[in-house]
């Protein structure tokens, strides 16, 4: 059964890299003694993958993963097993069946959603709050983009699909407060990839400023696969088990 | 969720965050208001730290007492290092981001002699005073445990304490000790005066030492009547009604040892005569095979780790290890967790299990005959043979196996040149052997990787009497074997590596030094060299530099010859093993006389007094005599 689980990374576990987050993962399914599928073998490691990376700072609640079982209790009952188990700083949101012919959330992410909030004692909020939709309005933004081993010049236009002013909202159980700040829509997959700092490098630019990656805090609210042309969350492919599944002994029958 | 003491500023411009933010699962939270706080430390990285049993078991001794909340502190790799010099941040605790001069106790494990400098940065970086004599009266008691201590002198200026022994047996004498202190009233003096009454406690500003004109030492005594001139060696006796940590802490980042671990005893029979460990953990003491049944399950419940190792020094003495092992495999191999053996014995048992448990294509053989010929294995009591190695290697091969590792030691005493060129003539041997089999049998080329590191002597083993070379000759030693190496005939099929030998020749500075080494390692600490057991930041020239500057010649240490009646800078410890069959034995060695093992014969070494473990196993099967 294939199974893709949504979740919350918040806190002081934003300084835990994606590697490291897998790993958490196999071992939380394993002290949850849960069912999950392994690999054939000499070598059996748990069958998951894991959608679009999460850079080493950033908090989201909009993290996806696809994790096969054997079997399944209920959604609520898994996600109740799960969160038992789990730190402080993640917490799994949706647990949701897919169809097993469901490309993995890696292949499928077209785009994701962050919240950009300012750091204290770093920049001025207004000037960018003020200024994003002219910044947005511009035909081509240009930045130079560094690899390991070259630099080149990219427009960066194209891959923001939405950018605007982003107000605070009331806060929500196990998520972080969001603050007044800028919302942008990005392109988001092993494809094509913009990242939102590489954004603000070039928003600084604009407004003539040094940029300080220290400035902004990023906030992942959401991830997406495209379907029929349209943006719609990783999760909304899958449904909700709504009890204990074998589909082993369904075969059987 | 905790504040953490670092800020995001910084936790993102170094590497490996992770390290600095505690919060992992099983972390203990406690708060800390009214309790007597505890950090332990152990002075090295997080991930080499975490993995580390010894402090795993503290953790969970301390924090089981509500009256105890124990921390865990590591050294701050370089990087934040420089930012907290910079920026004047105290060294903290990971569970409550607490700086280290709030708490009541420092204890730091120490493990190795290249961690010395690391120990210095705690206490500087703690802001504690480097130095136990510049100590304010609010400041951590500062307390040293570990193999280290087993020669204490080197680093007696800088710690309040040292425990010799066991953490089980007397941690909650001196916890309930500082309670009725705290309650009492009494400075800093009064405190540590008390403690030395409790047996293992060393508190070595109690004492003095004298030194005769060629620099060995004339008197070592306590300056007060009521202070112990002897320290005996604590020893937890029943390893099966103890503490043990069953939820472990479940590091985010990969540690060096992710995986459950399972020491199956402690001690060992063996009484190799360059082995510390084999002699300052007498005697030997098994865990029983239900609690180890327990515990693995129990570990693997709690961290979700998908591998459980066993732990001893010769895991292949152990009692019940086949059974262990088909329990191991027969519950765990099916919930896909794996079984990390330790190197055993070559035999058909242990080449049965080794196959069960992984592939013996890509897994290796090891062998760990320590030195090239009998004649050199005799006088190291290394108890095996030649024919046990090829013996062994030849069943593996049928086996499947075609990767041999092997183990050496070089420079060790009465070593001819004869007996190195054997480390190469060992591996020819098994890869001729391996040729000369069937084709049938055969799976493509053989490869057999020999090392060698560099034989340092330690105190309270039969070498401790023992001569080191100069760097260059141990560079010779290793260039001999490997021009040895390149002349065999199949000579492809063969690697061989050393270790450094600059780092040989510190830590035999180390091992055995006195209270004079203290003043170096301050100096070299001084001059900013940390993270000497890193060989990328190691500085030797720094070392010897300071030595000079100190006025003190390093041969004192490392090449001279020590006579049988010296008295050595840590022979007030007494680990049960008395210096008498020390004697005996470094004797026998140059005599290239064999001791038998515990389980053969008893030979008297003194551990029995400790009233238990291999000293009073049933002899029945072995038909030998009880211990004496």
């Amino acid at each position: 059964m294939k199974v893709r689980v949504k979740w919350a990374k918040t806190g002081v576990l934003k300084f835990i890299g994606h590697l490291d987050v897998q790993r958490y993962f196999q071992k939380a399914l394993m002290r949850a003694e849960l069912p999950v599928s392994f690999s054939k073998g000499m070598s059996p490691h748990q069958i998951m993958s894991f959608a679009a990376p999460l850079g080493l700072g950033m908090t989201s609640e909009g993290e996806y993963a696809d994790i096969s079982f054997d079997w399944t209790y209920s959604s609520e009952e898994m996600l109740s097993r799960i969160n038992a188990v789990m730190n402080e700083g993640i917490s799994v949101l949706e647990f949701k069946e897919i169809d097993e012919k469901e490309k993995n959330c890696m292949a499928v992410t077209a785009a994701a959603d962050y919240l950009v909030t300012f750091r204290e004692g770093y920049y001025y909020k207004d000037a960018f709050l003020k200024r994003t939709q002219p910044f947005s309005m511009q035909e081509k933004i240009p930045i130079v983009k560094k690899t390991k081993r070259s630099e080149k010049e990219v427009d960066i236009a194209p891959m923001i699909l939405d950018i605007r002013e982003y107000e605070s909202e009331p806060l929500l159980p196990g998520l972080p407060l969001k603050q007044e700040g800028i919302f942008m829509k990005l392109v988001t997959g092993s494809a094509e990839n913009l990242k939102p700092q590489l954004v603000m490098e070039a928003f600084c630019k604009y407004l003539g400023y040094d940029y300080d990656p220290m400035g902004f805090q990023y906030h992942r609210l959401e991830t997406y696969l495209k379907k029929d042309g349209e943006l719609q969350p990783l999760g909304s492919v899958g449904w909700e088990i709504t009890e204990e599944k074998h589909p082993d002994e369904e075969q059987k029958n | 969720m905790n504040n953490l003491a670092l800020s995001d500023e910084i936790l993102l411009k170094i590497e490996k965050p992770v390290r600095y933010i505690g919060n992992e699962v099983n972390m203990v939270r406690k708060d800390p208001e009214g309790k007597i706080r505890f950090a332990m430390c152990f002075p090295d990285v997080y991930e080499i730290g975490m993995s580390h049993l010894g402090m795993k078991i503290i953790y969970d001794q301390m924090n089981r007492r509500d009256d105890v909340y124990c921390e865990r502190v590591f050294s701050p790799w370089v990087d934040l290092d420089k930012v907290m010099r910079e920026e004047n941040i105290p060294l903290f605790a990971l569970e409550s981001q607490d700086p280290v001069f709030m708490f009541d106790f420092l204890a730091v494990t120490i493990q190795y002699e290249m961690c010395y400098t690391n120990i210095l940065q705690i206490l500087d970086l703690s802001q504690i005073g480097i130095y136990a004599k510049d100590r304010r009266e609010d400041a951590p008691f500062v307390i040293g445990g570990g193999p280290c201590t087993y020669n204490p002198e080197p680093l007696a200026d800088f710690f309040d304490m040292f425990y010799i022994g066991e953490s089980e047996t007397v941690y909650y004498d001196l916890m309930d000790l500082y309670k009725e202190h705290k309650k009492n009233g009494g400075n800093r003096k009064e405190f540590l005066r008390k403690a030395s009454h409790i047996p293992g406690i060393y508190v070595p500003s109690l004492y003095e030492t004298t030194y005769n004109e060629d620099g060995t030492i004339a008197s070592f005594e306590p300056l007060y009547e009521d202070v112990p001139r002897t320290i005996l060696k604590q020893v937890q006796m029943d390893l099966t009604n103890t503490f043990y940590p069953e939820k472990q802490i479940v590091p985010y980042i990969k540690v060096t040892q992710d995986r459950c671990v399972l020491e199956i005893q402690r001690g060992c029979t063996r009484g190799c005569r360059f082995c510390q460990a084999g002699m300052i953990y007498r005697p030997l003491r098994e865990r029983s095979l239900p609690m180890l049944e327990e515990l693995a399950a129990k570990g693997i419940k709690g961290t979700g780790n998908d591998e459980i190792s066993l732990s001893s020094l010769s895991s292949s003495d152990y009692s019940h290890l086949p059974e262990l092992c088909n329990y191991l495999i027969d519950n765990y191999r099916s919930k896909n967790i794996n079984i990390a053996l330790p190197s055993l014995r070559i035999d058909a048992f242990s080449l049965d299990v080794m196959s069960k448990v992984q592939d013996v294509r890509k897994s290796s053989l090891t062998f760990a005959p320590e030195a090239g010929t009998q004649r050199m294995r005799d006088v190291i009591n290394k108890g095996l043979t030649e024919e046990v190695i090829l013996h062994g290697a030849m069943e593996a091969f049928k086996g499947g196996w075609s990767k041999v590792k092997l183990y050496f030691m070089m420079g060790l005493p009465t070593e001819t040149e004869e007996d190195i060129k054997g480390i190469a003539h060992l591996a020819e041997k098994i890869a001729m052997n391996y040729y000369s089999m069937d084709a049938e049998y055969r799976h493509g080329r053989i490869s057999v990787g020999a090392s060698a590191s560099f034989f340092v002597p330690k105190p309270f083993t039969p070498f401790q009497w023992a001569s080191m070379c100069e760097e260059d000759e141990y560079k010779t030693k290793a260039h001999i074997v490997n021009d040895e190496f390149k002349i065999q005939h199949n000579h492809r099929s063969l690697s061989f590596k050393w270790h450094d030998a600059k780092t040989t020749v510190l830590e035999g500075i180390l091992a055995r030094g006195d209270r004079r080494i203290g003043k170096v390692i301050y100096d070299v600490y001084k001059k900013g060299c940390i993270y000497d057991a890193w060989t990328e930041f190691f500085n030797y020239e720094a070392w010897m530099e300071t030595m000079e500057e100190n006025g003190l010649d390093y041969h004192f240490y490392t090449t001279r010859k020590r006579e049988l009646d010296e008295i050595f800078p840590w022979d007030f410890i007494d680990i049960g093993v008395t210096k008498e069959f020390l004697k005996r034995e470094w004797n026998n060695a140059m005599a290239e006389k064999v001791t038998p093992n515990c389980r053969q014969k008893c030979s008297g070494c003194g551990a029995a007094k400790f009233g238990g473990g291999v000293c009073y196993e049933s002899k029945s099967k072995m038909g030998e005599n009880r211990c004496s």
